[in-house]
């Protein structure tokens, strides 16, 4: 599967801008910068109402980035109820994002260098 | 009558306790043990011919072809365990309290009962002829409450059948789950041990258990070990001292073999009859209040 | 970054006495406790607090009098038991309410209010052995283990803001909801039980929660004399379950003698009790530097 036909992607953060470290959580991540690809515009959504939900966070934060536009999500790694939500709403995920920048990780998934998953991390 | 054996700590002895007050107590008598997350008090009342019954919570089922995807449900649940997402109603029936709001909720009746296994309610008789009644929480199972909620409606339901008083070997701690323990006693018992620890989680649960407005008393297992400093909170806050076990090492022994204290020798059997006397009268005293 | 759980299924065993004892022991590390229902370990840690919180979490509901028409709708609806009709004034019994919000939705008045809980408060604090994060659940609460997920988040956070490497982490007794949440990214989790029917009994159950969250873990036999009888079922469980013991401890009041002097059973004058501490110590110190197994590809059932 290709990126070509993916228009926005979500990437959990720990600051809303490109030059900021991936967040390896998505439940629980602070937020998630939305790119457009092709015009590299961001927008930054705060995902902190997951984050106050003793359970669940990880469906609410799904519901948060179909909300955004987003088609897929790079992140760290999405556990099992959370994939569930994400499947349904047909959004790609990619796992495994971890230790480098928001910008760095947009830029290998333009140049074809991750996978998407086919089952949750954990 | 109901008596429930509580405390702030862990392993100050309630169910050492419960054991020995059950089998001290000289009216008909239901023990139930409702710290379902660790159930222990049946490894000393030891009882048989027990069966054993799944308990269920009340979740959603989705029927996909009456849903109309308007979202009331999961706009309105508060855990969820409800989400739509695109043209999909998912249902996480593991994370639903119960609350039955989003089958009131949907206009299409697109959600139905179906149920999640919580745990297993566990009833038998020690050769002794005491019915007992355990509740043991599925592990992976995160909430107590729920299975607790279909302990207490058997426990009430047998002793009133069988006019039986309640003896009630409740959880550690002084969260939801030991305060849906304690809340249909007429008394609550404190155990507690003479040490730091012991002294400093009693206080938790003599602040947590006194806006309840039950009699309160407490028992102090291991006593002998530590300082005087329990002795001392329960005089200062009257809190009657209803009964001491000794720190003995022969008393460690015999629990680890899974003994019973109050059949261990004449002194503890008359501790316990004590104590059984004084919670009778105590309890006495609330109904006829 | 390592972090060390320490947890039990059954109460009263040492977590927390041990916890004490290997944070005094240990160089570098941030020190969690994550029994937040009935906290002891400040008790020897004595921590400064530097930085405190409320902990917010879910809704309760709250009838505005003035709105309410008396209907009794909300009465009906609730699952949960906590509205009392008391002479027509229809009130909600806090402790009772789940934030389930199905009376606020349905009350034909709009009469009832749904604001956020306060359940209680979370402390950063400094120590002898190093920061310290805690936390106390007001009474009755939920402990759903979100406050408990909170303490572990700062507790890393604290941890790489300073440089340091290890988390030691005292956990709750059980197998409900905080114990699972303090499972949650645990480098390795140290079972303590005692040679008893109810130490084997719980020790099964949390032994088989670390299996399902595929965590590793290692047993130690706490208070090891009381018993020889089940000090090897333990044995045989612990071996017919693949989970290595790292050592035993004898039932001694070394431990009780410290907690009263506000100590850890590793500070004070020297016992043997103490010097058997500091070898089970060394023992989790190589097994949290072994690499940890691979569990990627595997979804949690």
């Amino acid at each position: 599967m290709t990126a070509a036909s993916i228009l926005k992607i979500a990437v959990t953060s720990e600051g809303p801008t490109l030059a900021d470290p991936v967040d390896p959580r998505f439940g629980r991540a602070g937020g998630f910068v939305v790119v457009d690809l092709a015009s590299m515009a961001t927008t930054y959504v705060d995902n902190g109402s997951s984050q106050v939900l003793a359970q669940g966070a990880g469906i609410q934060a799904a519901e948060n980035l179909v909300k955004a536009g987003a088609q897929a999500l790079l992140t760290g790694h999405v556990g099992p109820k959370a994939w569930a939500a994400l499947q349904a709403a047909e959004v790609k995920v990619v796992q495994g994002v971890e230790a480098m920048t928001v910008g760095e990780a947009v830029a290998k998934f333009k140049a074809g260098e991750f996978a998407f998953s086919d089952a949750p991390s954990r | 009558m109901i008596i429930a054996i509580a405390s702030g700590k862990g392993g100050t002895g309630k169910t050492t306790v419960s054991a020995s007050l059950v089998s001290s107590w000289k009216r008909p008598v239901l023990a139930v043990d409702m710290d379902v997350e660790e159930p222990n008090l049946h490894l000393f009342l030891k009882p048989e011919s027990v069966s054993s019954e799944a308990a269920y919570l009340e979740v959603p089922v989705l029927d996909k072809t009456l849903c109309k995807q308007c979202g009331a449900c999961a706009e309105l649940c508060q855990f969820k365990a409800l989400s739509l997402m695109g043209a999909h109603l998912l249902v996480f029936p593991d994370l639903c309290h119960g609350c039955g709001g989003c089958m009131r909720i949907c206009p299409e009746g697109a959600l139905q009962k179906g149920q999640r296994e919580l745990g297993a309610v566990e009833t038998g008789v020690t050769p002794g002829g005491i019915p007992c009644l355990t509740g043991r929480l599925r592990i992976g199972e995160a909430m107590s409450p729920p299975l607790m909620g279909k302990l207490r409606q058997r426990m009430h339901a047998q002793a009133a059948k069988e006019s039986l008083d309640i003896i009630i070997d409740a959880p550690p701690g002084v969260s939801c789950p030991a305060m849906t323990a304690v809340q249909d006693a007429d008394v609550v018992v404190l155990v507690t041990e003479p040490t730091p620890f012991g002294l400093h989680d009693l206080r938790l649960a003599w602040k947590a258990f006194r806006p309840l407005g039950k009699p309160m008393g407490v028992v102090i297992n291991r006593a002998g070990l530590g300082d005087d400093r329990v002795h001392a909170f329960c005089r200062e806050k009257g809190l009657p001292l209803l009964a001491e076990i000794p720190f003995r090492r022969d008393i460690a022994e015999h629990y680890a073999k899974g003994g019973i204290l109050a059949q261990l020798d004449p002194g503890l059997r008359a501790t316990f009859e004590d104590l059984a006397e004084r919670l009778e009268r105590m309890g006495a005293e609330v109904n006829h209040a | 970054m390592r972090e060390l759980v320490v947890i039990s299924g059954k109460g009263g065993t040492g977590k927390t006495s041990l916890t004490a004892a290997f944070a005094h022991l240990a160089d570098n590390i941030v020190l969690c406790d994550l029994d937040v229902d009935a906290p002891d370990l400040h008790l020897i840690a004595q921590p400064a607090v530097q930085r405190s919180g409320p902990f917010m979490s879910g809704h309760g509901a709250e009838i505005d009098p003035a709105a309410c028409s008396g209907c009794g709708t909300c009465m009906d609806v609730c699952a949960f038991g906590a509205i009392h009709n008391e002479g027509g004034r229809f009130t909600v019994e806090t402790a009772h309410c789940e934030g389930c919000k199905v009376c606020v939705a349905l009350c034909p008045e709009k009469a009832i209010d749904f604001p956020d809980r306060l359940c209680g408060t979370w402390y950063e604090s400094d120590t002898r052995f190093g920061p310290m994060v805690h936390a106390l659940l007001d009474p009755g609460q939920e402990n759903s283990g979100k406050l408990v997920t909170l303490l572990k988040a700062k507790a890393r956070e604290r941890a790489s803001a300073l440089g340091l490497d290890l988390i030691l982490s005292d956990g709750a007794p059980g197998i409900g909801c905080p114990v699972i949440s303090s499972l949650s990214q645990a480098s390795l989790v140290l079972l303590v039980t005692e040679p008893t029917p109810s130490g084997l009994h719980d020790l099964e159950r949390v032994a088989e929660l670390c299996r399902t969250f595929r965590i590793p873990s290692t047993v130690l036999i706490n208070k090891a004399d009381l018993s020889p009888e089940y000090q090897a079922a333990i044995h045989a469980f612990c071996q017919a379950r693949e989970i290595p013991v790292v050592g035993h401890l004898p039932h001694d009041p070394a431990i009780t003698e410290a907690m009263v002097r506000g100590q850890a059973v590793t500070e004070g004058p020297d016992t043997l009790f103490g010097v058997q501490v500091r070898q089970i110590w060394s023992k989790l110190q190589s097994l949290l530097e072994a690499p940890s197994p691979s569990r990627s590809k595997e979804s949690r059932s």
